[in-house]
């Protein structure tokens, strides 16, 4: 178990210097940085000027290197636009995004696995068929229009939630909402397909033979197996729902770090972005190794020996 | 999940061939120019609706645009993006997918890692950073999307690779002095074909959701191009008092992509349900 | 010796396919009764369709299914459940897969005591512990805490029988739990078996496609084929003087060292078992039997040859070698 865990964070470690490799790329993509961030209209002499002060007429492996030993230790530089530490503005927002990626995970497990329980009771009924219907529907909604959508009826036409900015828990409702939906039809069909296969597997035939009543059979024995990669794929989706929480901020003028990513981009403001990517990549592998661990944690026979 | 009826595939089937044949007649028989602007004649309602005319079916956008013409010039461009994406990140994924399968070993342990890799990657984000700091075109966002979609075309490729892999008409196949390359070509590719296939349709969905995403943030596909995000990102502004401005469009975007998405699983019905998990 | 469990004119169905056409057989307290037969014949499903475990689309149908004077026929799911794992019990073919892999041997079997009895989770893990040791197991203390996954196949199975045994059942339903076992592994099963039959009287109903285990530890065997009973009697009498050519064709089937001569075929019987569709009628036998005539075509009548020797069949052996 000891081993499986250290070799598992050895290699999310090397994924993250990938990452952090792909990431410095991506800012240097549109050529001379230096006349980027000079801007239209100014002299050679304006980007001469820029590229010493931003360390740009260096070897780009020394930047490279420079900018990785200082982000290993948290110093991702200081923002272009904000003038400030892009660490600080990251820590800033972050609180922000993960309480809109817990909300969402939460809303989105409340939903899928009593749906994908009573799908895999009720196969092949009529309430099997609505879940499905409605996992497709949310599969096909585009997450940003689902906002809007929400924004009118919930926010103009109802007037029960704000539509945007980040006041109370109030504003973590539809965002929330619409976040979920990404996650559920993947959650929903996990827990169906983990339940029935539970449910006609041979311990569960043992069960019955018991005498066990039929909730201690559903609860207790299938569904305790049947969770278990549901629980490891929820971290996994938590981890996408970071990465996705750029459209969804935007549209609810939520200021998370995804928001903070798109004024970036617009901007032009590259030490952000960088960061930002390597931020909410990191935080992606750190919960895709959480959700290793968790599946070993449940399921004794990966406990092992 | 295996149950939706026939029905739903046929359904999924008439919504995209409705769509395709939108797509590629409908800019020329609406009579409107999709990029004509006519400033007298802003934000008409659509025809069920009071002040709206016969004129302009779906009424006109805030730059006075015919908004069917728009609309169905919207569709070549999602399905456009979507089958080219499609194009590229399946050549990626399949390629890296069955090399992995194929070889096993340290280069599939290299193609495994390289998935992870991709899997990390916050896609929107990426896609947005790349388009901002290049500029939006057409291609580009193919390029990105291309670039970024393909790890599950290489999953799946991979998985069901390894599965032939060890069938004995492909151990034959080495037997009688195949090359790898022709194996590949020969046993293993038309027999995940069927899967592929299946992912192709979910991806090109996904490609078209995507392209929406970044087109309705301003960093899609550019102005004057009329593609559904970006429509529903300029009717934003008026969406509290004319909400069919992005109703519309949001409703096209979605039915389109339900539809692909029920043709995807029927065909997965049909091929079988080997789950490759 | 009072029969514990009466059955007859059981029918199962599944769909369109009839995997029970007529079952027929009683065991009684301190008896094996073994059902024998090959895959498929239907008797797996008979010994569901007792405790009513049959799957969603499986159909039971009875005239009489009587459990130590109560008849369970109509039973429902709640009555059942009081009697399952109660007084009646039952052991499965896969020990590999029978046990949930997410809980400790220990917590399934207090599980079934406590659901039954009201005892506390100490009293219900020294049962579990003394019933472990009696079945063979060692440490039975730190199986306690084991997980399914670190014990070997002999070991689950004789979980299955401890736990099958917690609340004394009066009867206890065995579906080939020897299959999947090494063949020494299947000696040290069926003596304990044995010796759990003598020590607290139990009728046990042993579900079986082998002949020699038949032969070893029957006390009465009831013959399998395409869903029905085709004949049954007391061990001794069957093997002594087979009346179904069906029956003949199985014990002939097994080579016996010494018997049998160098260069001479095995025995077999030519011919697979057909699947039952409803409306079938006369003997599903006649299409593989050497003896069969028109008259095999109608409803055939059970014949006794001699106390508790029944046959079903209308060409029946009477004595070795003669045909009726």
């Amino acid at each position: 178990m000891i081993t499986f865990i250290l070799r598992r964070t050895c290699l999310a470690l090397v994924v993250v210097l990938t990452v952090m490799t792909l990431a410095f790329v991506l800012t240097r993509l549109s050529g001379d940085l230096a006349i980027s961030i000079a801007g239209p209209g100014s002299t050679q002499a304006d980007v001469e000027v820029i590229r010493k002060a931003y360390g740009l007429d260096r070897p780009v492996l020394v930047q490279f290197y420079d900018w990785t030993r200082l982000a290993l230790t948290g110093d991702f530089g200081s923002s272009f636009f904000f003038k400030d530490k892009v660490a600080t503005l990251i820590a800033q927002r972050m609180p922000v995004t993960l309480s809109l990626g817990f909300v969402g995970l939460a809303l989105a497990l409340s939903i899928s696995l009593p749906l994908g329980i009573l799908s895999a009771l009720y196969e092949n009924t009529w309430i099997d068929r609505t879940a499905t219907m409605l996992a497709m529907i949310g599969q096909a909604m585009p997450s940003f229009w689902l906002g809007l959508l929400l924004m009118i009826v919930f926010g103009l036409q109802l007037g029960w939630l704000p539509i945007s900015g980040t006041g109370s828990w109030e504003h973590y409702v539809m965002p929330g909402i619409v976040l979920a939906f990404t996650a559920i039809p993947a959650l929903t069909r996990l827990m169906r397909s983990g339940m029935i296969d539970a449910l006609s597997s041979d311990y569960i035939r043992t069960a019955r033979a018991k005498g066990l009543s039929r909730s201690s059979i559903i609860f207790k024995h299938a569904l305790r197996n049947a969770a278990i990669p549901v629980v490891s794929i929820a971290a996994v989706q938590l981890g996408f729902m970071l990465g996705g929480s750029i459209v969804i901020e935007t549209v609810f003028a939520l200021h998370g770090v995804g928001y903070l990513a798109w004024e970036s981009i617009s901007k032009n403001d590259f030490p952000v972005v960088q960061a930002v990517v390597l931020v909410l990549a990191s935080l992606y592998i750190g919960l895709t190794l959480v959700s290793d661990i968790l599946n070993a944690l449940l399921d004794p026979r990966l406990r092992g020996a | 999940m295996p149950r939706l009826t026939q029905a739903s595939f046929v359904i999924g089937l008439g919504i995209v061939g409705v769509v395709l044949i939108a797509a590629l007649f409908g800019p020329w028989l609406s009579g409107h120019d999709a990029f004509a602007q006519d400033l007298n004649a802003r934000l008409i309602p659509p025809v069920w609706m009071e002040g709206g005319s016969t004129k302009h079916l779906l009424g006109t956008d805030q730059l006075g645009r015919d908004y069917l013409t728009r609309l169905l010039y919207g569709a070549r461009i999602s399905l456009f993006i979507g089958v080219l994406t499609v194009i590229t990140s399946g050549v990626i994924g399949t390629s890296l997918g069955v090399l992995g399968g194929f070889y096993g070993g340290r280069i599939d342990d290299a193609v495994l890692f390289l998935i992870t890799c991709r899997l990390s990657i916050p896609v929107v984000l990426v896609a947005l950073a790349v388009v901002g700091l290049i500029g939006s075109s057409l291609t580009l966002v193919v390029a990105t999307l291309g670039l970024l979609l393909w790890d599950r075309f290489a999953v799946v490729a991979r998985a069901t690779t390894m599965q032939i892999r060890s069938l004995d008409y492909v151990n034959a196949a080495w037997c009688s002095g195949s090359s790898p390359l022709a194996i590949m070509r020969d046993e293993i590719l038309p027999n995940i074909a069927s899967h592929l296939m299946v992912v192709c349709t979910l991806e090109i969905a996904l490609a078209i959701l995507l392209e929406a995403s970044l087109s309705f943030l301003g960093l899609g596909v550019p102005p004057p191009l009329p593609s559904w995000g970006l429509m529903i990102a300029e009717g934003k502004d008026y969406m509290f008092f004319s909400a069919w401005v992005i109703m519309i469009p949001g409703l096209a975007l979605f039915t389109l992509v339900l539809g692909i998405n029920l043709v995807g699983d029927g065909l997965r019905r049909a091929f079988g349900t080997q789950v490759i998990k | 010796m009072s029969a514990i469990l009466e059955v007859e004119g059981l029918a199962v169905r599944f769909g369109p396919t009839q995997a029970v056409r007529h079952a027929h057989f009683t065991v009684h307290q301190g008896e094996t009764h073994c059902i024998v037969g090959e895959s498929g014949c239907g008797k797996s499903v008979t010994s569901l369709a007792i405790m009513n475990l049959l799957a969603r689309n499986g159909h039971r149908q009875a005239q009489k299914i009587v459990f130590a004077g109560e008849d369970i026929q109509a039973y429902s799911d709640r009555q059942m459940e009081e009697i399952r794992g109660n007084r009646m019990a039952m052991i499965f073919q896969e020990p590999m897969t029978s046990l949930n892999p997410s809980y400790t041997i220990g917590s399934q079997l207090t599980e079934v005591l406590r659901r039954h009895r009201s005892v506390s989770q100490a009293e219900a893990e020294a049962r579990a512990m003394a019933l472990m040791a009696r079945v063979g197991i060692t440490a039975p203390a730190m199986r306690l805490r084991q997980y399914p996954h670190q014990l070997s196949g002999g070991l689950r199975q004789r979980v299955m029988i401890a736990m099958a045994l917690m609340c004394e059942p009066e009867l206890l339903i065995a579906d080939e739990p020897t299959t999947a076992l090494d063949v020494t592994v299947q000696a040290q099963i069926l003596r304990l078996l044995a010796e759990l039959k003598q020590e607290l009287g139990l009728g046990i109903l042993l579900i079986t496609h082998d002949l020699g285990i038949v032969a070893r530890v029957a006390d009465h065997v009831s013959v399998m084929y395409a869903g029905e009973v085709i004949e049954s009697g007391r061990t001794a009498d069957l093997f002594a003087r087979p009346a179904h050519p069906y029956t003949r064709g199985l014990m002939d089937c097994v080579p016996v060292p010494g018997k049998i001569k160098a260069g001479e075929p095995l025995g077999s019987i030519p011919g697979t078992v057909p699947v039952m569709k409803d409306g079938f009628q006369g003997c599903a036998f006649r299409f593989r039997c050497a003896s069969a005539t028109d008259a095999c075509t109608r409803d055939v009548p059970r014949h006794e040859i001699s106390a508790h020797h029944h046959v079903l069949c209308h060409h029946p052996v009477t004595d070795k070698g003669s045909r009726a």
